[in-house]
């Protein structure tokens, strides 16, 4: 880790960062900043923008259909500036990712030992021997049981938890610096998930890996990461440490993910709170803050002016008017939260 | 592997069982006495009778069946009729020459449909794509006796580049590979490809394209793979259905080429099918139909043995 260290500059930096499809704005100018050996999460709703954000650093769309603005850093590389051919060695080689489905992510018809050695040998050069070698390595570091014959196996040959450390193998192949992981847990029985949340934590610790998991399950987020930052229509509300944003938020939407939560203890007969509502329409975004139709504290000023972002503490920071009423009504407890409706 | 092909091999014994009676069956049930094409219309009914009896044609229809196929497994399909030669020698000659038109059509329409089939899945919408579409939909639309004639018509009778009949120089019927065979191939060949393309276009069109839209091409990107690794990736996908499209078509093409080979006149399985229907020449109609049925049999075997070898998620027990 100290080597990692040693090198300038974060991880991955996004600064600006807009991603349009079309007329849809899906991200929305983000800042964001992922030190190196630190995981950060970025948390949010089905269509927050999240999965897009992640993908925009290996810029995995289509280059007619979607416009990326802004300035990405990942790995010491500006990834806007980056031709095709240096593109397509600095995915994989600098930057990986795993992917939500690992079943679909596999390419059905090559055995997964042949996909972890042809990525390998697209990176570097190296003789078939060797690279049986690394691959049966990797499969034993995500400790695979009987891996030398797991290898030969096709995807659909090996079980849900199985085929995502065999992702994380393959991701963790050309040993990138950065980490991306898109909802890796999603897909998986919940007692695997667990185990998938401790691998991930376990490898970012010993290879001193930085990692960008994208999750909307708070549980995930808080179990790997060091820091969360929580999307909303293609904007970061909040961010902060781990801590900060479970135990002190001061967005009501951070606040509305926290109490909609089934765990912890929950009186019997007490309904479970949900944020009413839904995401706004992109491609039609109102002004001001795009959370104020379905906020708890909403007033005239939220649905005219986008509030700023507020420095709560060093490195905690929350866009939105009212942020001390926010903290205050959290801490006051679980409680009817009265709701206007657009 | 080998077990698989042999469990293949025992179901598919009680078909080509079904389809010899039925071959049977086709010929017999059809109106019309085969022996009254070769009898002299003042014939005595003692001659009529010696030659009924001389084909078997006396005896009851399963007992008939029984010789027939009793003959069949033994390699002898009878004699014809019309020429008086054996059966077999007759459908082993047209079969060679069908086989060839056949091959050679559908190694062109299989080139050309994967080749516009890739372009149009690649560049869906695009320009290229609607090109391809359109060539394929003519492909599957046209007729191909008249396309056949309207070659004719261009190549033959018009510019006189390419002959317009036969499959060689010297009327025989016998194929060789020599550039004098080859320029009698091409017209009838290029007609015979035109449907494969269509359909093999059309098919590979939309299996590159789904395969474009699943995840895994975009976890190949994201590993690094150049855009030629992942179209090594989506050939290999592709790959078990558009063979299986190829080696259906193949069987199209040997049993279905009746109207190709009459405009022609390629000594081929359909202009002999055409000739026994019109002489009601019955062992000859049965021989030919039987081993094109047969043909049939065989390739969707060979097809499904090829998938599973290519498609590790078909089950090969």
């Amino acid at each position: 880790m100290s080597t990692a260290q040693a090198r300038d500059g974060a991880a991955v930096e996004l600064s600006g960062l807009r991603v349009a499809f079309g007329k849809t704005q899906v991200v929305d100018g983000v800042d964001l900043k992922v030190e190196r050996g630190q995981a950060l999460a970025l948390i949010g709703e089905s269509g927050s923008g999240k999965s897009v954000t992640l993908r925009s650093i290996l810029r995995l769309f289509p280059a007619g259909r979607s416009r990326i603005e802004g300035k990405i850093l990942a790995a010491g590389k500006d990834v806007l500036a980056l031709d095709t051919k240096a593109l397509s060695h600095f995915r994989g080689g600098d930057v990986s990712m795993i992917f939500q489905e690992p079943l679909l992510a596999f390419d059905p018809v090559y055995s997964v030992g042949r996909q972890i050695t042809e990525s390998i040998q697209r990176h570097e050069k190296i003789s078939s021997k060797d690279v049986r070698a690394r691959a049966l390595a990797l499969f034993e570091r995500v400790r695979i049981p009987s891996p030398e014959r797991r290898l030969d196996n096709y995807p659909h040959e090996m079980s849900g938890g199985m085929r995502q450390r065999a992702m994380i193998a393959l991701a963790l192949a050309c040993r990138p610096q950065v980490l991306l992981a898109d909802e890796p847990t999603t897909a998986l029985d919940a007692t695997v998930q667990i185990q998938v949340l401790l691998l991930l934590r376990e490898l970012q610790r010993d290879l001193g890996l930085s990692i960008v998991i994208v999750t909307h399950d708070l549980g995930a987020a808080v179990e790997v990461a060091d820091r969360i930052a929580v999307m909303y229509a293609g904007k970061i509300v909040e961010v902060g440490t781990a801590k900060e944003i479970v135990r002190d938020p001061h967005h009501p939407y951070t606040i509305g993910l926290l109490r909609s939560r089934a765990e912890g203890a929950m009186d019997k007969g007490s309904r479970l709170q949900t944020i009413p509502g839904s995401p706004p329409d992109l491609a039609n975004r109102p002004p001001g803050c795009p959370f104020a139709p379905r906020c708890f504290l909403a007033e005239d000023r939220c649905r005219k002016e986008m509030p700023p972002e507020v420095e709560l503490s060093p490195g905690h920071r929350a866009a939105c008017w009212f942020t001390d009423e926010a903290s205050s009504a959290y801490r006051a407890g679980p409680q009817p939260v009265a709701v206007e409706m657009a | 592997m080998l077990l698989y092909i042999l469990k293949r091999l025992i179901t598919v014994t009680p078909v080509a069982f079904g389809v010899s009676i039925v071959c049977f069956l086709l010929v017999h049930l059809a109106p019309g006495d085969p022996l009254s094409a070769v009898l002299p219309a003042d014939a005595t009914q003692q001659t009529i009778d010696d030659m009924r009896a001389a084909y078997g044609f006396d005896k009851p229809l399963p007992i008939q069946y029984a010789i027939w196929l009793w003959h069949v497994l033994h390699g002898d399909l009878g004699v014809s009729i019309a020429t008086g030669r054996p059966v077999a020698q007759e459908v082993g000659r047209a079969v060679v020459n069908s086989l060839i038109l056949a091959s050679v059509a559908t190694l062109i329409g299989f080139t050309f449909g994967v080749f516009f089939g890739f372009v149009a899945g690649y560049r869906r919408n695009s320009i290229l794509d609607r090109v391809a579409s359109a060539l394929s939909v003519f492909g599957v639309s046209v007729p191909h006796y008249w396309l056949g004639m309207v070659l004719v018509i261009v190549f033959s009778a018009t510019l006189g580049w390419l002959p317009p009949t036969g499959a060689g120089p010297d009327g025989s019927g016998n194929w060789r590979p020599d550039f004098d065979h080859l320029r009698y191939i091409i017209l009838p060949a290029v007609t015979m490809a035109v449907i494969p393309m269509g359909i093999i276009a059309r098919t590979v069109r939309a299996l590159v394209a789904d395969i474009l839209s699943q995840d895994f091409v975009e976890a190949l990107r994201a590993k690094g793979l150049s855009e030629f690794g992942v179209f090594k990736h989506v050939v290999r996908n592709a790959a078990p259905t558009a063979l299986a499209i190829m080696g259906l078509q193949l069987g199209y093409l040997l049993g279905g080429s009746i109207l190709i080979e009459t405009v022609f006149a390629w000594p081929g399985t359909g202009f002999l099918l055409n000739a026994a229907i019109f002489q009601r020449d019955l062992p000859l109609l049965q021989g030919s139909i039987l081993v094109l049925a047969m043909f049939f049999v065989a390739l969707n075997l060979i097809v499904d043995v090829m998938q599973t070898a290519l498609d590790p998620r078909i089950e090969r027990a």
